[in-house]
């Protein structure tokens, strides 16, 4: 299945469900030699705007407490700068932890992390059918996945200048040849193996 | 100096003056770029943010088709973040046999076999290392010595892979924008983060990342970038961060080819300065008059 087919076809879950314990465990064993020393909290550029400070997420992945971690908008707020993870005195991959938990907040579709998740997927969705991402494709699929009558007009402003630049063109999505098909399926296969 | 050039998506789109004005400008210093034959995206950040095993295989799917090129050896990557994708593959390969063996499975479905003998390049990286300031200098037919530049890195082509520069206080920049004249501008926000796709998600959070880099770069005539998600960041909003803050926070944002091409007198039209949203007259009097 394409990337936002599967979106609209998975059943919508406020918390974390068992599946998620898993995933969780390979995240633990990323970050099991932390040391609270909270390097990676005065390194990150986006602290500032998290619930939990990068250093109490991780103390929260060690104890395993889901409800806690996918509560947080935490996660979400990595902007994948790698400050962190080239500071840690323990040199932990904490950017790959980062993102590990935004693969299971996409994968399990949980509700707290939904504008991040479908952006992620419409760009996933124009990649899949064309092989490159068209850029104003990308744009609509979100918008229109968001279901928000709004949304496009924050964006406005922008796509006006962009256009008028003739960067981006009007361009209403298409089916395009699936291009990316086969390798989408197997690692959709091998994934779930 | 002969690579493969692999422009992605941003250069066909909002990064088209990035991808004109690389090409312009390395023509003109002797560089052939041969544009990877049927390119394909390297999922940029939403593969890493969905799927770990898709983020590595489509980066994986485009180095496969490289090493399929006869004669070069060498890739060649404008943009920050697939160079990171790209390099991510390369470096995680050569220490990883299994995965090498399991992203093979996943490329045999398009009949391609990744063997990890490509290598892959930051255009920042070729700049200052394979052309080097002595040869822009020697080239410089317009010096902008009238100019302070504010170099700008941005995160993935310095981290977490410290390849050509330091990650933690980058400099790669700062001989190649003195070879055409132009002076530095000491600050210490060349290696911080712009927010990257935050500006889309959640924009409150990009903004204020941005606001503090464009607070620093006063004083000032332009920031340079080797990125078309920082350059978007850093020009796109200018009107609203200038809004937010209560001061005129506008600054000229160009990317380093454009800027080091104006020194070496190649034309407005190849190095699509039009197509810059932050271009100001002020600075084009500067530098064209
Ligand atoms: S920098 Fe590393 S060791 Fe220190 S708190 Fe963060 S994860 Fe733990
Ligand atoms: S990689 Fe993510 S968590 Fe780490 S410092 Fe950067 S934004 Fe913060």
């Amino acid at each position: 299945m394409n990337p936002l087919e599967k979106l609209e076809s998975e059943q919508k879950s406020e918390t974390a469900p068992a599946l998620v314990i898993d995933s969780l465990a390979s995240i633990r064993d990323m970050v099991s030699a932390c040391i609270q020393c909270g390097t990676c909290t005065g390194s990150c550029p986006n602290a500032f705007a998290m619930d939990l400070t990068p250093r109490q997420l991780w103390y929260n992945v060690l104890r395993g407490e889901k409800e806690t971690i996918f509560h947080s908008k935490t996660f979400s707020l990595c902007s994948v700068c790698y400050y962190c993870t080239l500071r840690c005195p323990r040199g932990l991959p904490l950017t790959e932890a980062m993102s590990a938990l935004k693969q299971i907040a996409a994968k399990e579709n949980l509700a707290p992390y939904k504008k991040s998740t479908r952006f992620y997927k419409s760009f996933l969705e124009s990649v899949y059918r064309h092989g490159r991402v068209r850029e104003m494709e990308l744009m609509t699929l979100y918008f229109i996945s968001m279901k928000n009558p709004f949304l496009p007009l924050q964006f406005a402003p922008l796509g006006i200048k962009l256009m008028g630049k003739g960067k981006i063109s009007f361009e209403i999505p298409s089916k395009g040849n699936g291009a990316l098909k086969a390798i989408f399926r197997k690692v959709e296969e091998l994934e779930q193996n | 100096m002969k690579y493969l050039y692999y422009p992605g998506c941003s250069l066909e789109g909002t990064a088209l003056e990035y991808n004109s004005s690389t090409r312009t400008f390395m023509q003109e210093l002797g560089a052939e770029l041969i544009e990877l034959e049927d390119w394909t995206c390297c999922g940029a950040s939403a593969a890493e943010a969905t799927s770990h095993l898709l983020s590595l295989a489509l980066p994986a799917l485009v180095l496969a088709k490289a090493e399929n090129m006869d004669g070069v050896k060498e890739i060649l990557v404008p943009c920050s973040a697939c160079y990171l994708n790209l390099k991510k593959v390369e470096e995680k390969i050569r220490k990883d046999r299994e995965l090498l063996d399991q992203i093979n499975i996943i490329l045999a479905e398009e009949k391609l076999n990744l063997r990890g003998q490509m290598k892959v390049r930051h255009l920042l990286d070729v700049v200052a290392n394979d052309v080097g300031s002595k040869k822009i200098f020697a080239r410089v037919k317009k010096p902008l010595t009238d100019l302070i530049i504010a170099p700008y890195y941005g995160c993935q082509c310095l981290r977490p892979y410290s390849i050509f520069d330091d990650p933690e206080d980058p400099c790669s920049m700062e001989g190649i924008i003195k070879a055409s004249g132009a002076n530095i501008h000491q600050w210490n926000m060349g290696g911080r983060c712009c927010g990257a796709s935050h500006m889309t998600t959640k924009p409150e959070v990009a903004l204020e990342l941005v606001a503090a880099i464009l607070k620093m770069a006063r004083g000032a005539d332009a920031i340079v970038t080797v990125c078309p998600m920082c350059q978007m960041n850093l020009e796109a909003y200018q009107k609203k961060i200038s809004g937010m803050c209560k001061e005129d926070l506008s600054m000229p944002i160009l990317y380093l080819p454009q800027f080091l091409g104006l020194a070496l007198g190649l034309s407005e039209q190849d190095l699509r300065l039009d197509m810059n949203l932050s271009f100001t007259k002020a600075f084009r009097n500067k530098v064209l008059s």
